[in-house]
């Protein structure tokens, strides 16, 4: 699995997508703190990037990629390996090379602006963190998407669709549901439905950690009042592990039994 | 070394294979042939682990091959479309296989004849359709394999190539090796093969030596053999 994993990561790392998804990141973090002057602001600033525009990449992404290597993957399954090292590693090798893109795009700034004010580097490193996990799961998504879907246009589709329905729909929906039962209580509704998409969860274990009550909204101010922040920010990891974890379990299942 | 026992594939509602028997042994070259969807790259790649029965075993070297692998480190395979990883030079896609393979490859004799030395430090996306065939080639003959299976390889390749690629594939089949071969290239299947499997409707309807084929057909010519057995494919006396 290593080998697969080292050759589709080197071959990612230097496709100029990852390049240019760095030199954004790398862009949009020098210039918020350049405008803000102000780490905390720009990391709220940035996590509105962030939660939107890595699961996107990493849909498209990880789509593209998949379809693109097809034929390079029945190469390999003609070789004495194992068919799940096959698909892990090029799962693996494509999202470390995308993470590696956004994590040095984001740090390489703050680490420089170090020099001239003090950086909180635990919310530094969640925001970090918070973005890779995001990657891991939408990467694998579309990976799982694409590896159902024969058809390229179809898949490429319902990807995108996938990361529509979460990125933006979801919060609507959220909403419209809260305020048609606001009669009743609604905070384990609430909590659920956030637990159900990785995008909430990643926003509100942020917003626990910059404890700025303004900013948490409502379902980060119900996690808050049940959870306190610890438990809240342990629920919340765990429930990101589990959206990593699924998908790539049945990246594993479903490549075990199909046709190429 | 290679039996087929029975085999049954439908994708859907198109039934590819109905009963495929064959038993591959004894070196030589054997040209799998037959219409466009009869099923030809499918038993390939379920001889390589690539698409699964429905029904029927697959045998190699008296195993099933079945949730195995390591039987694959005995089988040299040529995809019928050689794309890989665009942004990998040659070099590190030949280390790519090497690494995955170990073992001893012959890479170089290969790469000297098919001319690609000039190549090597060029990434895969620079490459045009021949010379991505020819690192197809070398990816695929480098190692001294007793089984070797050729989807389609004459695709895309120059004359010269071409010579070099009979060359080789003849030279193979004098160190004993057993050889499949599939291709719509009539001239490479006279030039080459030693056996005719046919495959029609699911079945196997012919196999046997070019002479026999024209004999079964009643031409002097291979190609009009191929054309009589199709339009005729309803003779009963099916020879197997």
């Amino acid at each position: 699995m290593l080998k697969i994993l080292k050759y589709s990561f080197y071959d990612l790392l230097r496709s100029k997508w990852t390049l240019i998804y760095f030199l954004f990141f790398l862009m949009i973090t020098e210039g918020l703190l350049y405008i803000t002057g102000d780490e905390a602001k720009t990391i709220v600033g940035l996590l509105n990037v962030v939660v939107i525009l890595c699961p996107l990449i990493a849909t498209v992404f990880g789509t593209v990629n998949f379809y693109n290597s097809r034929e390079f993957t029945e190469l390999l399954l003609a070789q004495p390996l194992k068919r799940r090292d096959i698909f892990i590693g090029q799962y693996l090798g494509m999202t470390l090379s995308l993470s590696i893109g956004y994590f040095l795009g984001v740090l390489i700034p703050f680490v420089i602006h170090s020099l001239n004010y003090v950086v909180d580097y635990t919310v530094l490193s969640i925001l970090l963190f918070v973005g890779v996990f995001l990657t891991f799961i939408f990467s694998a998504l579309s990976f799982l998407i694409s590896l159902i879907t024969d058809n390229k246009i179809k898949g490429f589709g319902l990807s995108i669709l996938t990361w529509l329905l979460l990125a933006l729909v979801y919060d609507g929906m959220q909403l419209f549901i809260l305020s048609m039962l606001d009669n009743y209580p609604l905070e384990k509704i609430s909590l659920v439905m956030t637990f159900l998409n990785p995008i909430d969860l990643s926003r509100v274990l942020l917003m626990l950690k910059l404890d700025i009550s303004a900013l948490f909204g409502y379902t980060g101010a119900v996690f808050n009042k049940f959870f306190g922040s610890s438990l809240g920010f342990a629920l919340s990891l765990s429930a990101l592990l589990i959206w990593t974890v699924v998908p790539v379990y049945f990246i594993n299942r479903i490549s075990m039994k199909k046709d190429f | 070394m290679i039996q087929f026992q029975n085999i049954y594939k439908s994708f859907g509602k198109l039934e590819v294979l109905t009963g495929v028997s064959a038993e591959v042994s004894g070196g030589g070259i054997t040209a799998i042939l037959g219409p466009n969807g009869s099923g030809k790259t499918t038993l390939i790649k379920m001889l390589l682990g690539m698409v699964y029965p429905d029904k029927g075993e697959i045998l190699f070297d008296g195993k099933p091959i079945k949730k195995e692998w390591h039987y694959k480190n005995n089988i040299s395979y040529l995809p019928q479309i050689a794309r890989f990883p665009e942004n990998l030079t040659v070099t590190e896609l030949i280390n790519l296989i090497k690494d995955i393979r170990g073992g001893t490859p012959n890479e170089q004799r290969l790469i000297e004849l098919f001319t690609l030395e000039s190549h090597l430090g060029k990434k895969i996306k620079h490459l045009s359709g021949g010379t991505k065939q020819k690192v197809n080639i070398v990816l695929a003959m480098m190692y001294d394999n007793p089984v070797i299976v050729l989807d389609e390889p004459s695709t895309g390749l120059d004359p010269i190539a071409l010579v070099r690629l009979k060359e080789l594939i003849l030279e193979e089949r004098e160190k004993g090796k057993n050889i499949l071969i599939t291709t719509h290239i009539m001239s490479l299947v006279e030039d080459l093969s030693d056996e005719i499997l046919f495959l029609l409707e699911g079945k196997v309807y012919f196999r046997g030596t070019i002479a026999e084929l024209k004999e079964f057909a009643g031409e002097d010519n291979l190609e009009k053999s191929i054309a009589h057995l199709l339009e005729h494919k309803n003779a009963e006396n099916i020879k197997v």
